[in-house]
């Protein structure tokens, strides 16, 4: 089901199919990207966590900007790594545990999301762009992944 | 006013009290800190002197930020043989200038191109250097780049918070005299009613009191309000002017519950931050200058267009291989006996290396920082014409959470480009996420709530979010002391025949005199290992 990669000047149409194509759960047109987090009233330097909710906001809103609005990743002097399609994907435990710690220079996001948030935007992630893994993550799983990447210490 | 301030909405005087001590004593222990000289300064101690290179010794160096042509140049100057590996087709690295014409693609392939006006730019990446960043303005001194004044405090820019002053934003004198003022006449109050007799002794206390007066601005009865003196430093409603002209009006200051719920307070610290005191500077025409004069010194040494992927090592050298950055095909080698490696480490720990494994786990260690910004020419310069701010920052609490006034070509009308945004955090990844145009939209469509004039002014923009950047992938190493203490130094450490240099190599991530001060530091101790294997 899904296009080659495109490669130059990605014009907003092929941007769009593209969407239609990779994600049937949005609408046809370009839609407006999702809306920003309020910045935290504790500190003007360190804006608060994500508001989003659901998991395909939270994908196109966090991390479509590095794994692509079609998931497929990208490539330039190094690389960001593909999730459509992806055998690695079995495990749930595996991209929730990547989310909460970071890896290779993928920041840890175990602070700007919570565990709902991330079990959201995982089963998202494994039931869309040609992943299709039934067991569904819910919030009770990431908090208890989200003590063995603590407790594994902090890289 | 302290009872006033006890209800649903402010403050108990005890929470109060805590919050100005807090404010109070940080702003004391700075300026004792700075008056005895505890502030950190840039161990840069003037050019850097290897000696003489063994004969015919190749070292190679991979990418040509900062930290490369520095490296390339002190080295070529020793009299090493000197190639250098980068991946862009210019040099800088995240030292950057866009201007008109020029094109960029990030990463998924949204190309855009610059469309500013002759003598117009926008440095996408590091755009100030401090007075302590002493190797940054020498490097600038030796290569004749001049620099101008950056503005970094503007009295007249703007705090702005959504909620506050309904939308309104208010100037940076205001909130910054009226705190002082607010807190200095609640301090004298608190001073006067004994409470802080266990804290200070007399002599003190009627020293402290004085002080209050003079530096907060307070009447004889110790009372912050409409005055001369408070104007003097807040500005007024009707400017002094000459002749027959109306007499100056004083201006009345903001209400201390207004102003404590503001949260705009939270700003002024921030430009009181060592690393961004005045004075500071740009290079004329844009930040790239430093580079590419570095560069005009050792121009056949530089490769570009290469995509390293692979660095291998053994007891006679280190070979590295790479491709075309934009055609691929067959890998081509470069050998030579040592090797400085430049590369981000979001980039390197992506690559084929052949390092130690403790070398290996400090360059997987850091994750890259999201900083997006966003250039925007308009027809007028409104914001100096219409609103007379010359240079500074805005700070908001809007998702563009700054807008950076141009520093140069100042009182001079024509066109103009802001930095319409330049966003960290949160923000950060989802303007990344965002196409580029919708970046650009967004940041005009937000920065009309502080100037409505972006409606009918703005021209074109353009967007860099660093982690669509192709050949940095985010902003900069970011460290926590955890994994500074456990991987910093396996990350500095020669392994092998291989240093690695750059910001990420630093106690100043993200900032170029980082980059320079590790490249300065690596080369020093491969020239030493190099002369004793000699």
């Amino acid at each position: 089901m899904f296009i080659c990669r495109l490669s130059g000047n990605r014009s907003l149409v092929a941007c769009c199919v593209l969407l239609m194509m990779a994600v049937p759960a949005l609408s046809a047109r370009a839609e407006e990207p999702p809306p920003f987090s309020p910045l935290s009233p504790a500190s003007a330097s360190k804006p608060g966590p994500f508001i989003h909710s659901d998991g395909a906001t939270i994908y196109r809103a966090v991390c479509q900007g590095c794994h692509m609005p079609d998931a497929r990743g990208a490539r330039g002097a190094g690389e960001y790594p593909a999730l459509a399609a992806d055998a690695r994907l079995a495990s749930a435990a595996f991209p929730a545990a990547r989310v909460l710690g970071g890896w290779l220079g993928m920041p840890r996001f175990a602070d700007m999301l919570s565990d709902a948030q991330i079990a959201d935007v995982v089963n998202y992630v494994r039931t869309n762009f040609g992943n299709r893994y039934p067991d569904r993550l819910c919030a009770g799983d990431v908090a208890r992944i989200r003590t063995t990447v603590q407790s594994g210490g902090e890289k | 006013m302290m009872s006033k301030l006890q209800g649903p909405r402010g403050l108990t005087r005890r929470q109060l009290l805590k919050r100005i001590g807090t404010a109070a004593g940080a702003s004391v222990m700075y300026r004792s800190m700075s008056a005895l000289g505890h502030s950190n300064e840039s161990s840069y101690a003037g050019p850097v002197n290897l000696g003489a290179a063994p004969a015919d010794t190749r070292v190679l160096v991979l990418g040509a930020g900062l930290a490369g042509l520095v490296a390339a140049y002190e080295l070529r100057r020793a009299g090493y043989q000197v190639d250098v590996l980068e991946y862009n087709d210019r040099v800088g690295g995240r030292s950057w200038t866009l201007r008109g014409g020029d094109e960029y693609t990030e990463l998924g392939g949204f190309r855009q191109r610059c469309e500013f006006d002759e003598g117009q730019y926008l440095n996408p990446g590091p755009w100030r250097i401090p007075y302590h960043h002493h190797a940054m303005l020498d490097y600038a001194k030796r290569f004749n780049v001049p620099l101008e004044p950056f503005t970094q405090i503007n009295f007249n820019a703007y705090l702005h918070s959504q909620q506050a002053f309904a939308g309104k934003p208010q100037h940076f004198r205001h909130v910054q005299a009226d705190y002082s003022g607010h807190v200095a006449e609640l301090l004298s109050k608190a001073t006067n009613q004994g409470q802080l007799d266990d804290a200070i002794g007399i002599e003190d206390k009627e020293k402290l009191l004085e002080s209050l007066r003079h530096c907060g601005m307070l009447n004889k009865d110790l009372r912050y309000g409409v005055s001369n003196r408070v104007s003097r430093t807040r500005g007024y409603d009707v400017d002094p002017g000459g002749g027959l002209m109306p007499a100056p009006l004083n201006s009345t200051p903001i209400a201390l519950d207004d102003l404590l719920q503001s949260g705009l307070w939270k700003y002024l610290a921030s430009d009181l931050d060592y690393e961004v005191n005045p004075s500071m500077f740009q290079p004329v025409g844009g930040m790239d200058r430093i580079a590419t004069a570095i560069h005009r010194e050792i121009a056949p040494s530089v490769h570009f267009g290469a995509k390293v992927i692979a660095i291998d090592q053994d007891d006679r050298g280190v070979t590295v291989r790479y491709v075309d950055s934009k055609g691929g095909g067959a890998p081509k080698s470069m050998l030579a006996a040592w090797c400085v490696c430049t590369i981000p480490l979001s980039i390197l720990a992506k690559i084929e290396l052949q390092v130690g494994e403790k070398m290996l786990a400090a360059i997987q260690a850091p994750s890259y920082s999201a900083s997006v910004k966003i250039g925007l020419q308009f027809k007028r310069r409104f914001w100096e014409d219409d609103d007379r701010i010359y240079g500074g920052i805005t700070y908001t609490d809007l998702p563009i959470q700054k807008i950076g006034y141009p520093n140069h070509g100042m009182n001079q009308g024509g066109k103009g480009v802001l930095l319409g945004a330049y966003v960290w955090g949160a923000n950060a990844f989802e303007f990344t996420s965002m196409s580029p145009q919708d970046r650009v939209r967004k940041a005009v469509e937000l920065g009309a709530l502080i100037h409505p004039q972006y409606r009918r002014e703005f021209e074109n923009g353009i967007a860099v979010a660093w982690h669509r950047a192709p050949f940095a992938q985010g902003c900069a190493a970011l460290w926590t002391d955890a994994m500074r203490e456990r991987h910093y130094e396996n990350l500095c450490a020669i392994d092998g025949r291989i240093v690695l240099a750059g910001e990420h190599a630093s106690y100043l991530p993200a900032w170029q005199e980082g980059a320079v001060l590790s490249s300065l530091d690596a080369i020093r101790r491969l020239h030493r290992r190099i002369v004793s294997h000699a």
